[in-house]
């Protein structure tokens, strides 16, 4: 049994349709790249699963239940957390109120404040700063501290380097490994398509939201994937 | 000494709208939901404290025992039950549905308990008062009042930032979907929001049942001077509010001393020129 | 997106054209009631034709324009009282003074903009309201008006309108049917003109709106002037039936802007046809509650709080939807006549986004 599966996912804005059927599997303990385009329909998937768009209850199943019908906040509390695209962090908490928001949803594991610290020594000089105060790199760690926080079993990243400076984008990554040794499932969508080879053991390619490749990255090409990526 | 005296009148009259204002405030603080019914749930603690008080013989004061958690417990069950499903649909649902909430309070009031201008009695408490000078006296009531707002606000300041139930709510005012996210419970964290704020009102009822008259009509008035005690003081500062409250009082004080006719009308005026010349209030919140 | 030439625009639908054959019925019914109906029946009809002229009014400011006024009694007071002090203290005819009134209520609303724009939404609400507080209580103060309890009418004002009250009553009765009908008319050649457009589509999307060059400030003060101008007409008119006015009365909240409120909310908001629905609705659920005191009001607010939480379009759009009505044609649709082309690729967005459907 995968630990999330999902079949014929569809979703929609009002009456503007972003995913057709999407087929989709995560193992328990691997790291799962999506790639796609601008608007392929990324984000709405990640935040599909996530809970926070209406999706038929039986799409999407984790550890083997149904979880398509739930709400946003069951839904973490089932063990799956999400570091939303553009971080989304609370603007009048401080950082460290941030991380403890994370921990809302009661989940016990190895995340704490203290070992969050560890992985993220630059927060922990800022803990009683405002969110906004922040460096760009240094809110992308708070938002990814924030949702390791409720120990997830999967855990969810919306483009983590969007916007950030490439030695930046390479102390966030550098935070992967960590959070993977705890045993947790990583599903990253990212735009960045070397980046995205190099950290999965298997990729996902979307476009018009709609699934054009999967596999594990050896065995794609770069044309395979031009052509699943532009569709040209 | 004669206009000190006004002055300070005044000033512990804002006392109470600032309670009638941390209310409101609240609710639009967490869920940006302004509440047309403010007023009007105001005036119904008041006939609630009154139904208690002559059922039981109890001190309006002892009333609070269960006035407050009763109102607690209704604002947590029409948040939940009514309020949260209008919160998704853009501006017109909560206006028209809390505007509709209020013609029904203030009917439903009318039909059971008539027009008639009732009043809790305090007994010796409404007229003691503390004589500081030949002009200068203070009642204990309106003291107690405004002590009792001064300590709301502060215990509110408190909870929100110092409690996680307070970080959620800022949190979820900041924004809600992340919040959902993180794991809070929106619909129970908007309820408890209106459970808390109802609490607060029903204090402030029960206080201005107490202080004056009431029927069943005055509670839009009380949503008004609500209203302007938060913009006066500034969106999303609790202290402001205090502060707008004090100056509407003041201001509707010194109206009253010129003409009674222009007592209300000389707060409202204040409101005016505030909006017109800072228009963020006077003691905006630094972000933003 | 759409390349193919072939369309045509369409305005008027069956409904519509059948609604106008019904319309000139009703119209010419209307008209003659002086000749069949008593004056009760024209008493009756004339408040009708008042709550039909508001509720348009208010329907213009908060179902298109997101201005939802509660001080819509500013206005009716202001007019009220206007007629009163240009026909006592001027001595200025009764038919000039109304439209004199109306046109200061428009005139004053100018100001009060200045001040009330600042707030929005829920605030612009609450904000509206203290002012029409103000001018109740600034009128309490007015002493050559009547203060607070306000005045009669003379009579020698009463005689200069008519001679006789079966005349009154009639010359009022065409008063009240000329703002009525004068109202739904302004608000469909308006929504039909190319500033209806930009009404239609500040509705939808105020973002929108403005980021396709409409402006929405100048709408939207535009929208708060007429209205304040019908608001004023009703007042001089309403007064001028009742022949006393108050400041009570006259800036009264419950009767000039709840019971409007209520009839737009329940008829269906954003629309024309649903005011007029709503006023129907109104005058039958009172006809039927009459006897039931507060017990009417309570209704009104469930009902609204209803049909706003489980139809937020109001009945109008429950029966739209049911039975594709549509009796004033404000919309346009684009009819592709030519649809050989390849089908729209799912990812596009449906070709009915031109028009929409609730
Ligand atoms: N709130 C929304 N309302 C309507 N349409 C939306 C909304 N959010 C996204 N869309 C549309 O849904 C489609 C998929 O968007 P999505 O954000 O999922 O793409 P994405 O793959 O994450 O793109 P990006 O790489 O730019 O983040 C796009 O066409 C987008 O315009
Ligand atoms: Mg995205």
């Amino acid at each position: 049994m995968s630990l999330l599966e999902i079949r014929g996912l569809t979703a929609a804005y009002g009456d503007f349709q972003a995913l057709y059927g999407i087929d989709l599997k995560v193992e328990e303990g691997e790291t799962v790249a999506i790639i796609g385009a601008n608007g392929a329909g990324k984000t709405t998937l990640l935040r599909a699963i996530a809970g926070l768009l209406r999706t038929p209850p039986d799409c999407i199943r984790f550890d083997g239940a149904p979880i398509g019908s739930l709400a946003p906040s069951r839904i973490v509390r089932r063990g799956i957390a999400l570091v939303p695209e553009g971080r989304r962090l609370f603007p009048s908490l401080t950082v460290e109120e941030n991380l403890r928001m994370g921990a809302q949803s009661g989940r016990g594991g190895p995340w704490t404040l203290s070992r969050l610290y560890g992985l993220f020594p630059a927060l922990a000089a800022r803990r009683r700063a405002a969110a906004t105060a922040l460096s760009g790199g240094e809110q992308q760690m708070a938002a990814i501290g924030r949702a390791l926080m409720a120990n997830p079993r999967l855990l969810l990243c919306d483009e983590i380097s969007l916007g950030l400076a490439p030695r930046v984008i390479r102390d966030v990554y550098a935070a992967l490994p960590g959070i993977r040794a705890e045993g947790t499932t990583v599903l990253i969508v990212e735009q960045d398509t070397s980046r995205a080879l190099a950290e999965a053991d298997r990729v996902y390619c979307l476009q018009e939201g709609r699934v054009t490749l999967e596999g594990a990255p050896a065995a794609l090409t770069r044309e395979r994937i031009r052509l699943a990526y532009f569709g040209l | 000494m004669a206009w000190l005296n006004i002055i300070v009148q005044g000033a512990l009259l804002g006392g109470l709208y600032a309670l009638f204002a941390a209310g409101l405030s609240l609710m639009f603080g967490v869920m940006r939901l302004v509440n047309i019914a403010h007023g009007d749930l105001i005036v119904l603690s008041a006939y609630c404290a009154l139904v208690i008080v002559q059922a039981t013989g109890m001190h309006p004061l002892a009333s609070l025992v269960l006035v407050v958690p009763l109102m607690f417990a209704f604002g947590y069950g029409l948040q939940r039950g009514l309020l949260n499903f209008t919160l998704s649909g853009g501006i017109l649902p909560p206006l028209l549905v809390t505007f509709g909430l209020s013609v029904i309070i203030q009917n439903g009031l009318l039909e059971a308990f008539s027009a008639d201008s009732r009043r809790l009695q305090a007994g010796a408490l409404e007229t003691a008062s503390l004589r500081l000078g030949d002009q200068l006296a203070i009642g204990w009531l309106p003291a107690i009042v405004f002590i009792v707002a001064v300590a709301v606000i502060a215990l509110l300041e408190q909870l929100l930032y110092r409690t996680a139930l307070g970080r959620a709510f800022r949190a979820v005012s900041d924004d809600a979907d992340t919040a959902q996210l993180s794991g809070v419970e929106i619909r129970h964290v908007f309820a408890l929001a209106t459970a808390l704020a109802l609490a607060v009102v029903s204090l402030a009822g029960v206080l201005l049942a107490i202080r004056t008259n009431f029927d069943p009509s005055i509670g839009p008035a009380r949503l008004l001077y609500a209203f302007e005690a938060v913009i006066i003081g500034g969106l999303g500062s609790l202290w402001g509010t205090l502060a707008g409250g004090v100056l509407l009082g003041i201001a509707q004080s010194l109206g009253a001393a010129l003409d009674p006719g222009w007592e209300i009308l000389a707060g409202h005026i204040v409101f005016l020129l505030v909006l017109l010349l800072r228009p963020r209030g006077l003691f905006p919140k630094q972000a933003e | 997106m759409l390349r193919t030439g072939a369309y045509r625009i369409d305005r008027s639908t069956r409904a519509s054209r059948v609604a106008l054959a019904v319309a000139a019925v009703i119209v010419a019914a209307l008209l003659s009631l002086p000749l069949w109906g008593d004056s009760g029946d024209m008493r009756l009809a004339v408040e009708i034709f008042y709550y039909l002229a508001l509720a348009q009014a208010w329907n213009l400011l908060a179902g298109y324009t997101g201005l939802v006024s509660v001080g819509q009694q500013a206005y009716v007071g202001l007019g009220g009282y206007g007629f009163f002090a240009l026909t006592v203290l001027l001595g200025i005819a009764p038919l000039p003074a109304i439209a004199l009134a109306g046109i200061a209520a428009a005139v004053i609303a100018l100001p009060t903009a200045f001040v009330v724009f600042r707030l929005r939404g829920a605030y612009f609400a609450i904000g509206s309201w203290v002012v029409g507080e103000v001018f109740r209580l600034l009128l309490a103060l007015v002493k050559p008006l009547g203060g607070g309890t306000g005045m009669s009418l003379p009579v020698a004002v009463v005689l200069s309108l008519a001679p006789s009250r079966a005349a009154r009553d009639v010359v009022v009765y065409y008063l009240g049917l000329a703002l009525g009908a004068g109202a739904v008319s302004l608000v469909f050649l308006w929504l039909r003109s190319r500033q209806g457009l930009a009404l239609t589509a500040i509705r939808d999307s105020e973002r929108a709106a403005a980021s396709v060059g409409v402006d929405n400030r100048r709408t939207k003060l535009a929208v708060h002037i007429i209205a304040a101008g019908i608001a004023g007409l009703v007042g001089a008119l309403a007064f001028l039936e009742k022949l006393r006015i108050s400041p009570d009365a006259a800036f009264s909240v419950g009767d000039w802007t709840a019971n409007v409120i209520f009839i737009v909310v329940i008829g269906g908001i954003g629309s024309i046809e649903g005011p007029i629905l709503g006023t129907i609705v109104f005058f039958g659920l009172r006809a039927l509650l009459v006897d039931y005191g507060a017990w009417y009001l309570i209704t009104l607010g469930a009902l609204a709080v209803a049909v706003m939480l489980l139809a937020p379009q109001g009945l109008w759009g429950l029966l739209a939807r049911a039975f594709g009505w549509q009796f004033f044609p404000v919309q346009r649709r684009l009819r592709l006549l030519d649809l050989r082309q390849a089908p729209p690729k799912p990812s596009e967005a449906p070709i009915e986004a031109a028009h929409r459907e609730d």
